[in-house]
C-alpha cells in the first residue's frame, strides 16, 4: 500500500521531535529542509550499524535452531532472549535482517530495472505498444499481488531459498515502477530540451539515455526505495503465511515461528519484539527516504504519482 | 458513449477472470509435474477413514485432467469448472467442498474489509481535506506525524502491537477468533456483541494504518486544488467558506482519491489476509493460511480465483460509478 497512496513533502508541516534530531547535524542548509531524508537515512544507518557490529560481535551460527537453551527472556548472555526452538534471537536478527533486505533489494532492483525499460518504451514510443503495456499494468495492479505470489510460490518446488524468494517477489515488482516511470516520462518528453534534442537530430535511444535518464535519476531513486519497501512487505507476507525459506532466519520467518508457536498469547514478548522493532525501522526508514528523495525529484509538486 | 465505456470495463473484467483462471491452470504445471495430482496421490496413499472418497476424487481428477488428455482439453475442462465457480473438493477436509468452506468464511472477510475500507476511506478523506484547509483548527495538525508513521507500517504489525497492548496486557478485548469458542451462533444480542468485540482489534489495525494513507493523498490533492483559479473565483464571489470547501475543493480533490481506491483494493486485501492470520479471524485469509499449511491446492486455487473475481467486480463497480462522480470521463475517448 505504500505505492497507492502518495507522499507529502516534509516542508509543509512541523515535526518537532524529528526536527530537533536533524538540527543537530544541520551542517548543510538543504538537510535542514529535507527532514525526511535525514530521518530515513538515520534509521537505515542505525540498522546497518546494528547488522555490521552484530556480525563482528555475535556468532551468527547461533541463529540455527537448537543452538541455545529454549525460551529464555532477555538476559546478559542472550540480550534478545531465545526462542522455543533454541535460536539466539540476537544472532537471528543479525543474520536475518540482511537476508530480508537482500530479498527486498534484489526484487526492488529487478522490478525498477524492468519498470524503467517498459515505462520508457511505453511513454517514449506511444502507440500500440503503449496501449499494450499500460493495459497489462492496469490489470496487474488491480489484482491482489500477495495472492498471485502465493500461487507462484506453491507452484514451485517445496521450499524456496532466499534468492528464489526474491525472484518470486520480483515477478510482480515491476508493475508499479512501470506505471510511475511511464507517467513521469510522458510529462518529461514534452519539455523544451527534449524537443531541442529531437530537432538537433538525436535518435530516440540517445535522447532517452542522454536527456531523459539524467533528469529522472532522483525520481528513479524514489521509485526504487518504494519498490524495495513493497518487495519486503510482500516477502514478509509470504513468509508469515508459511511459504518462505524454512531454514533461513529472515525477519518474516521469525514472525512465522512467532505465529506458529502462538508466542504472543503465551507471553513470550521478547520473541516478537525484536523482529517487530526491526521491521518497523526498515519500513519507516524506507518511507522517510522515499519522501525525502521525492522532494529532491519534484520540489514544486508536493505529491508523487 | 456511456454504453461503450461500460462495455469496455466489462471486457477488462472478463479478461482479468480469464487470466486468473489461466494462471491457476498453467502455473502449477510449469514445473513439468502437476503438484495437484501429486498431492492427491499422496493423500490417497496415506489412507485413513476417508480413503474411499479420496480415491474416487483421484479417479475423477484423472478422468478430467489425466495425462492421456491433451493439454488444451484439460485446460478447457478447467475453464469450464472455473466459469461455474466449481472448485472441487477440499483435499484436506475431504468430504467438504471448497465452495462450502469458502461460503462460511466469506461473510467474515466481507464484513471486516467492507467496514474498514469504507470507514478508513471516509475518515481519511475528510481528515485530509481538513488538514489542508487553512481555516480548520490548528490542533488537527498534531495528527500529522502519527498518521505519517502509521501509514508506513504494514497492517499486521499494527495488529500485533494492538493485540499485545489492548488484548494481552489490558485485557479490554478478546485476543483472537471471530467469536468466543463455544458461543452459540445466532441472532441474539449477546452473540452479536461478542462478534463485534472480536472484530474491533482486526478492524482497528486496518483502519489506523489505512486512514493515514487516505488522509495524506487527500491533503496533497487539496493543496493542489486550492491553488486553482476557480477556487479563487469562488472566494472572490463571496461564497461561504463551507461552500467553497465542500463544493469546490473537496468535490474536485475527491476524484483522484476514488481512482486510487480502485487501485488500492488489491493491496488492502493482501494486507487484510495477514491481519486475519494474526488474529485467527475466521475469514478467507485464515482459511487460506491453513490451506497453505496443508498443501490443499484446490482450496488455495479456489480462494485465489474467487478473490480475484470479487475484487474485479468491486473495481468494475467503482469504474462504472466513476463517470457519475466525474461527468467529464464519459466524453473521453473510451
Amino acid at each position: 500500500m505504500h505505492s497507492a497512496v502518495g507522499q507529502e513533502s516534509a516542508l509543509t508541516q512541523p515535526m518537532s521531535g524529528v526536527a530537533r534530531l536533524s538540527r543537530l547535524r544541520a551542517g548543510r542548509r538543504y538537510m535542514r529542509h529535507n527532514v525526511s531524508l535525514v530521518v530515513g537515512l538515520l534509521l537505515l544507518l542505525t540498522l546497518a550499524l546494528f547488522v555490521g557490529l552484530g556480525h563482528m560481535a555475535v556468532d551468527t551460527s547461533k541463529s540455527r535452531a537448537l543452538s541455545a537453551p529454549v525460551l529464555r527472556p532477555p538476559s546478559l548472555q542472550y540480550p534478545f532472549g531465545t526462542d522455543r526452538q533454541g535460536r539466539d534471537l540476537l544472532a537471528t536478527m543479525v543474520a536475518g535482517t540482511p537476508l530480508t533486505l537482500r530479498i527486498g533489494f534484489m526484487a526492488g532492483f529487478l522490478g525498477v530495472g524492468m519498470g524503467t525499460i517498459l515505462g520508457f518504451v511505453s511513454a517514449y514510443y506511444r502507440g500500440k505498444i503503449d496501449t499494450l503495456i499500460r493495459s497489462i499494468v492496469d490489470i496487474g495492479l488491480t489484482v491482489p499481488g500477495l495472492l498471485v505470489l502465493i500461487i507462484i510460490a506453491i507452484s514451485l518446488k517445496k521450499s524456496l531459498t532466499v534468492n528464489q524468494m526474491a525472484l518470486v517477489v520480483a515477478s510482480l515488482a515491476w508493475l508499479n515502477p512501470t506505471r510511475t516511470i511511464r507517467a513521469q516520462v510522458l510529462s518529461l518528453r514534452e519539455r523544451g530540451y527534449v524537443e531541442v534534442a529531437r530537432l538537433s537530430g538525436m535518435s530516440g535511444p540517445e535522447i532517452i539515455v542522454k536527456e531523459l535518464i539524467p533528469n529522472l535519476l532522483p525520481y528513479l531513486a524514489a521509485t526504487l526505495v518504494n519498490a524495495v519497501s513493497s518487495a519486503i512487505l510482500a516477502s514478509i507476507g509470504l513468509e508469515v503465511l508459511g511459504l518462505g525459506p524454512v531454514d533461513a532466519p529472515t525477519l518474516g520467518m521469525t514472525l512465522y515461528w512467532v505465529n506458529y508457536n502462538a508466542a504472543l498469547i503465551n507471553g513470550w514478548w521478547w520473541w516478537w519484539l525484536a523482529p517487530l522493532v526491526i521491521i518497523l525501522i526498515v519500513f519507516l526508514g524506507l518511507f522517510f527516504l522515499t519522501v525525502g528523495l521525492d522532494e529532491i525529484a519534484n520540489p514544486r509538486l508536493r505529491r508523487a504519482g | 458513449m456511456q454504453l461503450r465505456y461500460v462495455a469496455k470495463r466489462c471486457g477488462v473484467f472478463l479478461l482479468i477472470v480469464w487470466l486468473a483462471a489461466t494462471l491457476n491452470f498453467f502455473l502449477p504445471r510449469l514445473s513439468g509435474q502437476d503438484p495437484v495430482r501429486e498431492k492427491l496421490l499422496q493423500q490417497a496413499q496415506l489412507g485413513g477413514y476417508v480413503q474411499a472418497g479420496i480415491e474416487a476424487m483421484v479417479r475423477e481428477y484423472e478422468q478430467r485432467f489425466g495425462l492421456d488428455k491433451p493439454l488444451w482439453s484439460q485446460y478447457l475442462a478447467y475453464l469450464h469448472d472455473m466459469s461455474r465457480l466449481r472448485f472441487n473438493y477440499s483435499i484436506s477436509h475431504y468430504p467438504r467442498t471448497v465452495n462450502e468452506i469458502m461460503a462460511e468464511a466469506i461473510p467474515w472477510t466481507v464484513g471486516l474489509l467492507g467496514t474498514t475500507t469504507v470507514l478508513s476511506f471516509t475518515i481519511g478523506t475528510l481528515l485530509g481535506a481538513l488538514l489542508a484547509w487553512p481555516r480548520a483548527p490548528r490542533s488537527l495538525r498534531l495528527l500529522m506525524p502519527p498518521l505519517w508513521a502509521l501509514h508506513a507500517i504494514p497492517f499486521f504489525l499494527c495488529g500485533l502491537i494492538l493485540m499485545y497492548l489492548l488484548a494481552f496486557q489490558l485485557q479490554w478485548l478478546p485476543m483472537f477468533g471471530g467469536y468466543t469458542a463455544g458461543a452459540f451462533p445466532g441472532l441474539t444480542l449477546a452473540f452479536v456483541s461478542d462478534v463485534l468485540q472480536h472484530a474491533v482489534l482486526p478492524a482497528l489495525s486496518i483502519i489506523l494504518v489505512a486512514t493515514g494513507g487516505w488522509a495524506l493523498t487527500m491533503r496533497g490533492m487539496m493543496v493542489t486544488t486550492q491553488g486553482e483559479d476557480y477556487v479563487t473565483f469562488a472566494e472572490a464571489k463571496g461564497l461561504k467558506g463551507r461552500t467553497v470547501f465542500l463544493r469546490y475543493c473537496v468535490r474536485n480533490a475527491i476524484l483522484p482519491q476514488t481512482t486510487a481506491l480502485a487501485l488500492a483494493l488489491g493491496q488492502i486485501l493482501s494486507g487484510a489476509v495477514l491481519v486475519e492470520v494474526i488474529f485467527a479471524y475466521p475469514g478467507i485469509g485464515t482459511v487460506l493460511f491453513h490451506a497453505i499449511r496443508e498443501n490443499d491446492h484446490f482450496l488455495i486455487q479456489g480462494i485465489v480465483f474467487s478473490v480475484i473475481v470479487a475484487l474485479g467486480v468491486a473495481t468494475l463497480l467503482l469504474d462504472v460509478l466513476y463517470p457519475w462522480l466525474d461527468p467529464r470521463i464519459t466524453y473521453r475517448r473510451a
